[in-house]
């Protein structure tokens, strides 16, 4: 069984992150030292609220570098939602807030045009060369976006009032702005590319 | 390419079964939760929406039993409201896998409760539900299960709340809820043209031809419920017909 850690920040969500990998037969449980981040086979940063409020979580517990280390080394970690805004260095949601500072990005407001936050399904566009990401539909909840894809890094691209990253790739790092965990049965496949990859470094 | 609109499967939830009625009233059994979420996700629905609607601190209890078996089984997003008076009520429902929380009759008792869970949690997963009563002129909230009128005006509500950080707006017309009349379009179009978050339109399909319409007055998303758990229809059949109708739908 594939060991699975999943970040603390905060309950919101991470619920459905629990249920999607135990479905897929991954051991799920929470990452409580840096130890559990560098050693698990497959880590989850989960999505919810703010990204002042998710990152201090994470760094409440004190497990910044070890994040930040293992996903620049490209080892299997899933992130999702706020989690992928938290790669970059600050968002316009929390003015001051410090994110993990991976990939040089802004996070930016949607604009007037659209209704914030987007709520529902959208379609997800792959670039070439993405190891994890098939075209199709994925559930967004979002009022935050990055607006372009970073150097080295596969990006996946959706339509909403103009195009937005929807995921990054990097290794065996998968950055997701929906949620593969209510994405139905796409999602649960992608979920699933993601984990073979964490079963095999294990 | 831009966001579809959504068929959102409503099930209305009392001590752990599926129950509905018309106006709130003369609940009838319809089903396992379980089995009736996983069936409509099945059928292509975009999300699922629970409210409970027991009145007893035991049915609460049921109600969060409810919310993780459900969760166990669907891989969709499931909103769930009911009962829902101070922000760890909203905690309790997250943590036992509900995606976004719906708060009625305790926002209106106490706005800032909009506010302390978007602060905690998001504004994606704070929904405002308002049960709306027509007064010919316009629209009054109504609370209790339509029992209480209130006096306030919906369209003012809901801009209100969206400010305080409500995310999504689920409005029902008490007036329709159950009878299959179709939605109360003006309604949908006075809430929709008022606010910028999305607003699911609830209360009175009974046709494919009622969900077109209230997406075309401006709602984000359609729930349904009887039509669904009487078997008189399909998410699939009515998505099928909406897409014939031009409305952009997830296959």
């Amino acid at each position: 069984m594939t060991e699975v850690r999943i970040l603390p920040t905060g309950t919101a969500n991470i619920a459905s992150v629990k249920a999607a990998l135990t479905r897929l037969g991954a051991s799920v449980s929470d990452a409580e030292t840096d130890r559990d981040v560098t050693d698990a086979a497959g880590v989850v940063l989960p999505g919810v609220g703010a990204f002042g409020a998710a990152m201090s979580r994470v760094g409440d517990h004190g497990l910044a570098p070890a994040l930040r280390e293992r996903i620049e080394g490209g080892r299997p970690t899933l992130v999702v939602c706020v989690g992928m805004q938290l790669l970059c260095r600050e968002s316009e949601e929390s003015p001051g807030a410090r994110g993990l500072d991976i990939v040089d990005s802004a996070v930016t407001r949607f604009g007037d045009e659209v209704r914030v936050p987007q709520l529902g399904w959208n379609q997800v566009e792959p670039a070439p060369g993405s190891r994890f990401v098939e075209p199709g539909w994925a559930y967004f909840a979002n009022s935050y976006r990055i607006d372009r894809v970073p150097d080295g890094w596969v990006g996946a691209t959706t339509d909403y009032g103009g195009g937005f990253v929807s995921a990054l790739e990097r290794g065996d790092v998968l950055a997701c702005q929906f949620h593969p965990e209510l994405s139905g049965p796409w999602g649960a496949r992608l979920i699933s590319r993601w984990l073979e990859t964490a079963k095999e470094a294990a | 390419m831009t966001l579809a609109s959504r068929v959102v499967p409503c099930l209305d939830i009392k001590d752990g079964r599926v129950v509905k009625g018309v106006r709130f009233q003369g609940l009838r059994d319809a089903g396992d939760p379980v089995e009736c979420a996983a069936l409509y996700e099945q059928q292509g629905a975009d999300e699922i929406v629970l409210l409970d609607v027991s009145a007893t601190p035991e049915g609460r209890g049921h109600a969060l039993e409810t919310v993780r078996r459900v969760r166990s089984v669907l891989s969709i997003p499931l909103t769930v409201g009911g009962g829902v008076r101070r922000a760890e009520d909203a905690g309790r429902l997250l943590q036992a896998g509900a995606d976004k929380v719906g708060v009625n009759t305790a926002a209106v008792d106490r706005p800032p409760l909009i506010g302390e869970i978007a602060e905690q949690y998001g504004n994606q997963c704070t929904v405002l539900a308002v049960d709306a009563a027509s007064t010919g002129q316009s629209w009054e909230v109504v609370v209790e299960s339509g029992r209480t009128r209130t006096g306030i005006d919906v369209v003012e509500w809901c801009r209100k709340a969206t400010a305080m950080g409500a995310g999504e707006i689920l409005l029902t017309s008490w007036d329709r809820d159950g009878t299959r009349e179709g939605y109360d379009l003006s309604l949908v179009a006075a809430v929709s043209d008022a606010v910028t978050v999305p607003v699911i339109a609830s209360g009175g399909a009974n046709e494919p031809r009622h969900l077109v319409d209230a997406i075309l007055a401006g709602a984000s998303a359609a729930l349904v419920a009887s039509i669904l758990h009487d078997g008189d229809t399909t998410v699939t059949a009515l998505k099928t017909a909406m897409a014939d109708a031009g409305i952009l739908v997830r296959p």
